[in-house]
């Protein structure tokens, strides 16, 4: 059995307690761990990519432990293509936060951003429902602490409304458990997929609820209309490098919704034919327009980019209820772009931040270091809204070849472009009042010049934007990867095979129990 | 007839978690933190009931494989435990972080004041 699986997972589980219990006073030693801990992740999972890459599911039992007895987890083409974009993400927000003094301005950063990877590490890697709420659970602890690090009123006011709604959320996904396991009798992912094919189309009632609360969840979590009210205060008010952090996490949501219903709920079950169609895809075109009018409508640069993240997710969220592979594989692209430029966004969004007393989008006397800044924001806002010649394009041009064919093509087509239009003018209104407006503006006569950010903050958002490149100049071998990821994710036959047959503790008394 | 039959019990059963979620609903909707968090906690012990009887409820049977002829499905008690302990640790964030955006601006509403800064 291969051990590296558990590996995203149980190192930074390690690296967390180290650091709150051995380096709690040294920011440096700190620093270092954190840094060392994020590149051997990114070892890991380029590693575990590299293997997954020619088709190969990889299984690991804990404690040996034969599905669907034991925890399985399992890495395939998708899941370690996500836990490989989450540790890139995260060096370039850890950098960020080294680089901009973040990490100092609270106690326990770096362990909290130890224990939200692992959390997300392992929601990305796990072959059971059961297990996924608990990561779910580990990653949004982790968050609350993250979301409300250094504190201040507004802070810990918008952390409330984060906490509750999660809450809600988990309580919510319990329920959804609960009914799915007194339906089918289990919670592990592949033994599911072929349990729901055994259930009397006669007898759906349950199975149809089930589903479809856990698509709420999901939908939670991805901020989908009409559940997105938690995402543009927290996301606003959270510091800058949580909130590029977070960008990942609307992703796991994304992640759960192709994971669960491609695999357990395809489109062509019986059981659940016609439940999400009806509504899913409405919905996330509303979240798109939803999400680029509020950001032509935002009078603040954080809230602005808080919604470009749900008009993104909507993005994502339309290619993914098509269903169809080529959805799948348009989503998939989008999610890496989408992940890499939001993340980008709220980054650029603190070094604005840099001699001005608030993010209002008024004009102000200039920033310190506005010139790095605006060309930043230049290309970030370029690739966000998905003008050419950045990956925004490339991808929001395979959302709408994938919904070409489709009956609801020019409801795709009108609000995906329509939205994209106003998206460019929020964006633009934006950059021209706070970094153009701003040279008419002259200093307070008592001005003292505020500290520009620093090189190590540039670089940080600068390699963000270099990935944003190089997702765009390989987009050609990005796209053939997304569609061997969405053609695997359409035949599970090997994933659910390699789950179910390898043998472990207990394994063939599955056969006699039943 | 005996009142603790299957039957009733079943019926106690969903009909406490019914009410457990309305109460839970209607408490969590008052927007204050206090109500919310009592709403919030009522909605894990519905939760948690409910997960318990998603097994099936059994009685007067153990919930381990033995000789006997029936037994109680025993994963659903071991997920309700990993739900009580979550549940909880989630209560006691949210209360610390209430406090402190309580006492700090004086104000226990949940939602946002409608005077700054909507969107």
């Amino acid at each position: 059995m291969m051990h590296w699986i558990i590996l995203p997972v149980v190192l930074p589980a390690f690296l967390a307690p180290f650091i709150v219990l051995a380096a709690r006073y040294h920011i440096g030693i700190q620093r270092v761990i954190s840094i060392v801990g994020i590149l051997s992740l990114i070892a890991i999972s380029a590693g575990l990519a590299w293997q997954a890459s020619d088709g190969t599911v990889t299984l690991y039992q804990l404690g040996d432990w034969a599905a669907p007895f034991g925890i399985a987890l399992v890495a395939d083409r998708l899941s370690t293509m996500m836990v490989l974009l989450t540790s890139v993400l995260a060096f370039f927000v850890m950098l960020y936060s080294i680089g901009s003094n973040w990490d100092q301005r609270g106690r326990h950063f770096h362990a909290l951003f130890q224990f939200q990877l692992m959390g997300i590490m392992g929601a990305f890697l796990t072959g059971d429902l059961f297990n996924l709420f608990v990561f779910f659970e580990v990653l949004l602890i982790a968050s609350y602490g993250l979301m409300i690090h250094s504190g201040g009123n507004p802070r810990l006011h918008a952390g409330v409304q984060y906490v509750l709604f999660n809450l809600l959320g988990s309580t919510l996904f319990l329920f959804a458990l609960g009914a799915i396991y007194a339906e089918t009798g289990t919670l592990n992912m592949a033994d599911l997929a072929q349990r729901v094919t055994l259930i009397d189309p006669a007898a759906t009632v349950g199975i149809r609820i089930a589903a479809v609360l856990l698509l709420m969840v999901f939908a939670i979590k991805a901020a989908v209309v009409p559940l997105h009210f938690w995402l543009p205060s927290s996301y606003a008010e959270a510091p800058a490098p949580v909130a590029a952090l977070f960008a990942i996490m609307t992703k796991v949501g994304a992640y759960a919704i192709i994971r669960v219903y491609t695999m357990i709920f395809p489109p062509d079950l019986a059981v659940t034919s016609g439940l999400f169609g009806a509504w899913l895809l409405p919905a996330a075109l509303i979240s798109l327009a939803l999400g680029m009018i509020g950001l032509l409508a935002a009078k603040r640069l954080d809230r602005l980019v808080a919604f470009s993240v749900i008009g993104s997710m909507g993005m994502v969220m339309v290619a993914i209820s098509l269903f169809s592979p080529a959805g799948i594989t348009a989503a998939l692209y989008y999610i890496v772009h989408s992940t890499l430029a939001a993340a980008a966004l709220f980054l650029i969004t603190d070094l604005v931040r840099a001699g001005r007393s608030n993010l209002d989008i008024t004009a102000q006397s200039p920033i310190a270091g506005a010139v790095p800044t605006a060309a930043l924001y230049f290309v970030a806002a370029i690739a966000m809204a998905g003008l050419p010649p950045l990956s925004g394009f490339v991808g929001k041009l395979l959302i709408l070849n994938a919904g070409f064919e489709t009956t609801t093509m020019a409801w795709i087509w009108s609000v995906v472009l329509i939205s994209s239009l106003i998206s460019v003018v929020g964006f633009a209104r934006a950059g021209s009042t706070i970094f153009w407006k701003a040279a008419s503006v002259p200093h307070p006569e008592d001005h003292t010049p505020a500290e520009p950010p620093s090189i190590m903050a540039y670089s940080a958002v600068g390699g963000l934007i270099v990935l944003l490149i190089a997702h765009t100049v390989l987009a050609g071998p990005m796209t053939n990867y997304a569609n061997k990821m969405s053609t695997q994710l359409f035949q599970p036959d090997t994933y659910i095979e390699t789950v179910l047959d390898t043998p472990g503790k207990l394994s063939g008394a599955d056969a006699k129990e039943h | 007839m005996d009142i603790l039959s299957l039957a009733n019990t079943e019926f106690f059963v969903a009909s406490a978690i019914g009410i457990l979620t309305a109460a839970g609903m209607y408490l969590v909707m008052r927007m204050r933190t206090f109500p919310v968090i009592m709403g919030v906690s009522l909605l894990t012990y519905a939760v948690n009931v409910f997960l318990f009887a998603s097994g099936r409820l059994v009685i007067g049977a153990p919930p381990i494989l033995t000789d006997a002829e029936t037994y109680t499905d025993p994963l659903p008690q071991a997920l309700v435990l990993t739900a009580i302990v979550i549940s909880f640790g989630m209560t006691a964030v949210v209360v610390m972080i209430a406090l402190g955006a309580y006492l700090g601006s004086d104000d226990d509403h949940v939602d946002d004041t409608v005077s700054e800064d909507a969107p």
